[in-house]
């Protein structure tokens, strides 16, 4: 087996994203030692996911891409971190073997992942989630003619149904579970941000001719080895429509596993950091969306702010607490306008299944009385994902507390586990 | 850098744009990635490496995500059957 060589660096970020980016580009300006590592083939994350794409990027985008390439950064890709086994010490897979990272100070920018909700028909092939069809179409899968209803919830579904239209995609109908008084005090809310109002007049001039809809949601997707149509209920009315994709997401939930692995505070599902963008554990920093779903422009401020702070300049940090503070209220704004309706939780049907990689139905879950439960009698959430999907919908579906994630958060393979455990015992004998 | 990049699903010739991923290979063959636990066919789900529905073989390699690996000339790819 190749093993990568170890490698320190004063300030590590976790995610490469647009926070981390930021963080991992701020740092480097302090003349210290900066490394970037992240699970996708390049940075960029989500948002800025680049793909199959020649011009594919906004001009913010390409220009933080050329800010982290002209820099000294060391750029990890393609690696999944799976362990933090002890202060400074960071362990990841990648396709050449495994590495160990070793850090002075940690930034965690470790992004959001849609929510999904079971419902009858939600594990045919061609339901996918919203950002997850987009993300296919930028890696190169053809849209081109394909009927996709986007469905669920988030300024998400309007973003992504734009981008699948100018792919060629026919939209039949964007479905938005929030009902027009939430949507339109959305609307009102967005005054103090002018940016994302034009925004959105841009998304609604791309979408002209697609029905945006309140008050609607999937009832069940229907095929026989994929998907045929969906059922919606619109206004109170169930109706079918023909579709080749239905891309469906619940809005977004932070990713938190590596922070709850550390023993960072974590409240109402959001890590707790001070003005410095530092959590309750020495040295470790968090920026973007793990500290509320706030999108793009707060995640480069917070990105920013922590990799400083994680460097050492306190007053460059300093001052862009002012611009943070605005972005934070639109987190708020998008916090209360998506709330998901109760109605969702009566989706599943008895049979539907909720857990996707162990096959556990909505009725084998009911009986149960807490999550840690649902995982001894039933092996929900015990499979690769380890709850990250199905964790995330029993915590609206049942208000379960999705609490234990252990170390490896992500499947690795054994011999990178035994190798590791094998160094582990090994300092520990020298020290 | 070529174009194109073709490999294999199941052993049927696929060419897929330069940058694809293994994953839309997958659904360019018209298969879905794997057979769940009772036996459901299933397909990419959250495209970014969190859920594991999109997991096949590559290169020998079982339970690869596919939504996080490029395609790469003469990649041999298989779904469960």
């Amino acid at each position: 087996m190749i093993r990568e060589a170890q490698e320190h660096f004063d300030v590590l970020v976790i995610g490469g994203g647009p926070a981390g980016m930021a963080a991992a580009v701020r740092a480097a300006e302090c003349s210290v030692r900066v490394g970037i590592v992240d699970d996708n083939a390049a940075p960029g994350g989500q948002i800025w996911r680049r793909g199959v794409e020649e011009d594919g990027l906004t001009p913010e985008a390409t220009r933080w891409r050329q800010l982290l390439w002209n820099s000294s950064i060391t750029r990890l890709c393609g690696r999944s971190v799976f362990d933090l086994p002890s202060p400074g010490v960071v362990w990841a897979e990648g396709p050449a073997g495994l590495c160990e990272l070793h850090y002075r100070n940690l930034v965690l920018a470790t992004g959001a992942r849609e929510r999904f909700l079971p419902f009858p028909g939600w594990t045919l092939p061609n339901v996918t989630g919203a950002g997850g069809l987009q993300a296919l179409v930028k890696s190169g899968l053809r849209i081109h003619g394909r009927r996709v209803v986007v469905a669920g919830t988030g300024p998400l579904l309007l973003a992504v149904a734009a981008y699948l239209r100018k792919h060629g995609a026919e939209i039949p109908l964007v479905c938005e579970q929030a009902s027009w008084a939430s949507l339109a005090q959305f609307t009102a809310a967005l005054i103090r941000h002018p940016g994302k109002i034009k925004e959105g007049l841009e998304l609604k001039l791309e979408l002209r001719g697609v029905p945006l809809v309140a008050n609607t949601w999937p009832l069940a997707a229907n095929g026989r080895h994929a998907l045929e149509s969906v059922d919606i209920l619109r206004g109170g009315q169930r109706e079918s429509i023909a579709c080749d994709y239905l891309a469906c997401g619940f809005h977004l939930v932070p990713n938190i596993e590596l922070p709850m692995l550390l023993g960072c505070k974590i409240e109402e599902g959001l890590v707790q950091v001070d003005g410095m963008q530092q959590t309750s554990v020495d040295r470790v920093f968090c920026a973007g969306e793990p500290t509320g779903i706030g999108g793009l422009e707060l995640s480069l401020i917070e990105g920013q702010i922590a990799g400083l702070a994680a460097a050492g300049d306190a007053a460059k940090a300093r001052a862009l607490f002012h611009q943070r503070r605005k972005a934070r209220s639109f987190a708020r704004i998008l916090d209360r306008a998506f709330h998901l309706r109760s109605e969702l939780r009566k989706l599943a049907t008895a049979e539907t299944i909720v857990c996707r990689c162990e096959d556990i139905s909505y009725s084998r879950l009911q009986e149960q009385t807490s999550w840690r439960a649902a995982k001894l009698h039933t092996r929900c959430g015990m499979g690769p994902c380890q709850g990250r999907v199905c964790g995330t919908a029993t915590q609206f579906l049942f208000n379960w507390n999705v609490d234990s994630f252990r170390p490896p958060i992500f499947p690795v393979r054994v011999e990178s586990l035994s190798d590791m455990t094998a160094r582990k015992v090994a300092n520990t004998v020298r020290s | 850098m070529p174009s194109e990049v073709t490999l294999t699903v199941n052993g049927a010739t696929v060419s897929v744009p330069s940058g694809a991923t293994v994953a839309v290979a997958v659904a360019m063959a018209g298969q879905p990635c794997r057979k769940s636990a009772t036996g459901e066919p299933r397909g990419v789900l959250c495209g970014m490496g969190i859920c594991f529905e999109c997991r096949v073989v590559i290169n020998g390699r079982a339970h690869s995500r596919s939504c996080q690996v490029l395609c790469e000339p003469g990649m041999e790819v298989s779904t469960d059957d």
